[in-house]
């Protein structure tokens, strides 16, 4: 596998219900990992748990893409990836993208065979992607 | 003046049990412009840390047994900030056994750069720089003056304060409070207050004898 895509949310049940919508999109060469949560199960990042999932989806692809929701989520994944064994940290992406429409585009790219860098812009292109024609809230 | 890994061991002892005494306000804190964790978080993070701290016997490594466990241990953004900055401060004094005046300047400098390399938060933002930064200025600027570590570490203690007093007037430009906008306004910065009880547990503890 080219590019497996890792969801990081502040929260667990968020984080698997992205992996959900975004799955529906998959081909048998897809692999999604969702997490969120803290260790104790609040609402938060664990950035040992974010490790654990990038260790797991490195195990079985090449590259990885990382969707995430809020600021720590972006701090904790920046401390997992620094956690990682030297060899295996240019192999991991953060996409700068909205986590729901960018897991779905990452998950599209990634099912396709993708490197992660093309995943990683696939998923970014959500920042630009409009769900009203008029972009009017009345329209 | 020369502190070691006790006095050390001291200071982050203090500093947990002032993380106790302030964690219900750190929380309201937070639950005004952010998500009511800063005080959960910071008390479970340095229970952890304080269960872990008898086994380090230099100032390095228990500065390092502090950043790994807060990495760990704080669900919010405060774990890798705070983490970071501990880590840091481990690495400025390593291998030393005693520290003077230099090498708490240099370990509280240290600890600044970490924390603005990871959160990239400049002055103003509304976040825990706006007390370390002056912190660590003045800490600076004392011992340069020829202060001893007392007196130079109660002057980094005022500026923290006067620095987290501020941010109560900004709008945040960094974290979650940023969401809010100008409703930021008004409410002090939960960061930048356990940033001023941390330079209180070091006023209290890292001055070396008492002359």
């Amino acid at each position: 596998m080219n590019t497996a895509v890792v969801v990081v949310s502040h929260s667990k049940a968020l984080a698997e219900g992205v992996r959900e919508l975004a799955m529906q999109m998959a081909r048998a060469n897809t692999a999604v990992w969702a997490v969120g949560g803290t260790d104790d199960g609040r609402i938060g990042t664990s950035a040992d748990a974010i490790r654990d999932a990038l260790e797991q989806a490195l195990h079985v692809a090449n590259e990885v893409v990382v969707l995430m929701d809020l600021g720590s989520a972006h701090l904790n994944t920046v401390m997992a990836i620094e956690m990682l064994p030297e060899g295996l940290r240019p192999r991991v992406f953060m996409a700068d993208a909205p986590l729901v429409e960018g897991a779905v585009l990452a998950v599209v790219a990634a099912a396709s065979d993708d490197r992660a860098d093309d995943v990683r812009l696939a998923a970014e292109e959500a920042r630009e992607m409009h769900k009203l024609m008029s972009g009017g809230a009345n329209a | 003046m020369l502190v070691g890994a006790a006095d050390v061991r001291r200071f982050i002892e203090r500093y947990a049990d002032l993380i106790d005494e302030h964690a219900d306000e750190l929380t309201e804190l937070d639950a005004a412009i952010g998500d009511a964790d800063h005080g959960i978080n910071m008390r479970r993070g340095m229970h952890a840390v304080r269960e872990r701290l008898p086994g380090a016997e230099t100032p390095e490594a228990v500065l390092k047994s502090v950043a790994t466990t807060l990495i760990s241990k704080v669900g919010g953004a405060a774990g890798p900030l705070y983490g970071t900055a501990f880590l840091r401060a481990s690495a400025a004094v390593a291998g030393k056994e005693t520290l003077n005046e230099a090498d708490l300047v240099a370990l509280f400098a240290a600890a600044l750069a970490g924390l603005r390399q990871r959160g990239g938060a400049q002055a103003q933002d509304k976040t825990m720089i706006d007390a370390f930064a002056p912190a660590v200025d003045a800490l600076a600027a004392a011992v340069a003056q020829g202060v001893d570590g007392h007196g130079a570490l109660e002057a980094a203690r005022n500026a923290a304060h006067a620095g987290s007093d501020a941010t109560i007037d900004l709008v945040a430009r960094k974290g979650r409070a940023s969401y809010l906008g100008e409703r930021a306004r008004g409410h002090r910065d939960p960061g930048s207050w356990s940033t001023a009880l941390l330079f209180d547990a070091a006023a209290a503890t890292l001055g070396g004898p008492v002359q």
